[in-house]
């Protein structure tokens, strides 16, 4: 489980992924609030469709991709959360992409 | 279209070292950087971080908050949050920001863009819950989190550093999994040439294990067979060390096999680049003052070969000086002095790189276990297209598509590449790298489809704060 040291002094924020209120801090990206939160898992793969989640938190691996207010394919680790965000997993599989 | 003498892409202590530099020097200049704040990786967070976090992360970390403040004063144009995506043969820089592209032109192009972690292939690698070491201390210096229960896995300063950080701030990790063979210590002690500031890096070293030692950290040494388990998440890890099996749970696994070069943009602008055996990674020809084999673009920091945050700085300084002084400026004894300092911080590097050179396994992956992790292709896959006659990573791309993912080849690109030439009975100096293309990162097409080029509105550029 992720914890926070020292005083958590940024405004708190709030914003829903696949539905479900996500509480974070004003600063947090969205890979690091939504792993705050306990959630691992943001995407399927593309091929077998296996379940991935943030790895480098440094905008290069593309594991975190995640749809942020209708946009696919934004890196979670790269955007800043805000209040009222909707933020989704996707399905990437080659067989959701067709359907 | 605005035109910049000089541009610079990254904003570690190489990136801003040289546009502070620059500026001195009385270049217009711009620093692009993906970020948010200053700092890079390194210094991720530092200008805004509390007396608390300052504690935690130590007075290394510390020092980048003068860097940051001095690069905030220096005048160059900073433009947080852009991701440069390409960079044309008469340096016409090619950037999105704030959902917008746009076109700059330089004279000189600095690339300060810094280092990625070594792909780490191995079993369960992929599985949600599994990290990389960098992305704790992420999640420890921009967002103040730490995980309770994460064990430490591979080799490298860094898990070291990152394990004193956590002790420091009262959340001790659940172990450390390192992969160093016991043997290497011998043959990296003869790689040792002792001065004071190799003394300074060692004394360093020593101290942060023997703080995971006395907070009683379980450390496994010369760990072998490692493999992540689990079922739709990771759950333990398991491995061979001191003759004995184990398997340890945790909620966290942090993978690090040390750092290389982000090579995406110098490969971009098709500059030379050759193999360092001892570094165990690409990097690019450069002359003594940093500039590539393609002119006028220097390459400085860890993108240039790994030397670490001081070394980047002082690269820095001296990419620009190199510049004032190309354009007719007196530079004095400054870039001499440079080189100087420079070799003197670089003595300890072959100590470390042989020390904690990558691990045979995840070097050679076992040939179930997946490589390129976008495409999901093993490390078998790549070793049946070289039996069958395919050269080298570029057709071993066209044929699995591995390199070709979102990442474009990010994660996989060395371990491709060190799999073939193993395949081949070479070393990967013979064997070719991906061709990195445009754009360096993916972009909307409606964005793409409303950018001109040349004619691109320069108030995204003029008007940019460079205090935000």
């Amino acid at each position: 489980m992720l914890t926070r040291i020292g005083a958590a002094d940024g405004t708190p924020i709030s914003f829903s992924f696949d539905g479900q209120p996500i509480a974070a801090v004003d600063g947090d990206s969205v890979a690091a609030a939504l792993l705050k939160a306990g959630q691992r898992v943001l995407r399927a793969s593309t091929v077998s469709g296996a379940p991935r989640g943030p790895f480098c938190m440094m905008g290069v691996c593309f594991e975190c991709l995640i749809e942020v207010d209708g946009v696919t394919n934004r890196q979670a680790c790269m955007v800043r959360a805000s209040s009222g965000m909707v933020v989704r997993r996707q399905d990437n599989t080659a067989g959701a992409l067709i359907a | 279209m605005t035109h910049y003498d000089v541009a610079v892409v990254g904003a570690g202590p190489a990136g801003m070292s040289a546009a502070i530099e620059s500026a001195r020097w009385g270049f217009s200049t711009v620093l692009f950087d993906e970020q948010a704040a200053p700092g890079g990786q390194i210094y991720r967070a530092v200008e805004h971080a509390s007396p608390q976090m300052l504690g935690v992360l130590g007075d290394d970390y510390a020092s980048g908050k003068s860097l940051v403040a001095e690069f905030r004063d220096s005048g160059a144009v900073y433009l947080p949050g852009a991701t440069v995506w390409n960079i044309g043969s008469e340096l016409q820089i090619n950037f999105s920001r704030l959902g917008t592209s746009s076109e700059v032109s330089a004279g000189s192009l600095i690339v300060a863009s810094g280092a990625v972690e070594r792909p780490t292939p191995m079993p369960g690698w992929t599985l949600p819950g599994v990290v990389t070491a960098g992305a704790c201390q992420i999640l420890l210096k921009a967002h103040g989190l730490i995980d309770d229960n994460v064990i430490f896995i591979g080799s490298g300063p860094l898990l070291w550093l990152i394990s004193s950080q956590m002790i420091v701030a009262g959340r001790k990790p659940t172990a450390i999994v390192e992969t160093v063979p016991l043997a290497r210590y011998g043959v990296a002690l003869r790689k040792l040439s002792l001065d004071l500031t190799a003394i300074k890096y060692l004394r360093k070293g020593a101290a942060m294990m023997w703080a995971a030692k006395r907070a009683g950290v379980p450390i496994y040494r010369d760990a072998r067979e490692i493999a992540i388990e689990g079922t739709g998440r990771a759950e333990a890890v398991s491995f061979h060390a001191n003759g004995q099996y184990h398997r340890l749970e945790a909620s966290l696994f942090a993978l690090h096999q040390g750092v290389v070069p982000n090579q995406q943009i110098t490969r971009l602008l098709q500059c030379e680049h050759e193999w360092n055996q001892h570094q165990r990674c690409f990097v690019p020809v450069l002359d003594s003052y940093g500039e590539e084999s393609v002119s006028n673009v220097f390459v400085v920091g860890d993108g240039a070969g790994i030397g670490g945050a001081k070394v980047a700085a002082l690269q820095g300084r001296r990419a620009a000086k190199r510049i004032a002084q190309r354009a007719g400026e007196e530079v004095g004894t400054e870039l001499a002095d440079l080189q100087t300092r420079l070799s003197r911080e670089m003595t300890i590097r072959p100590f470390l790189e042989t020390l904690y050179a990558p691990s045979a396994a995840v070097v050679a992956p076992a040939d179930t276990t997946t490589v390129c992790r976008c495409e999901e292709m093993t490390a078998g896959q790549i070793r049946q297209a070289v039996d069958i006659g395919v050269p080298g990573p570029n057709q071993v791309k066209s044929l699995l598509r591995s390199g070709m993912g979102p990442c474009q080849g990010r994660m996989c690109g060395l371990a491709v590449a060190e799999i073939i030439a193993q395949r081949q009975g070479g070393s990967p100096c013979g064997a070719d790298y991906y061709r990195i293309r445009p754009p360096l990162k993916p972009l909307p097409l409606s964005e793409l489809a409303s950018f001109n080029g040349a004619s691109t509105d320069s108030s995204q550029v003029q008007g940019a704060p460079s205090h935000d």
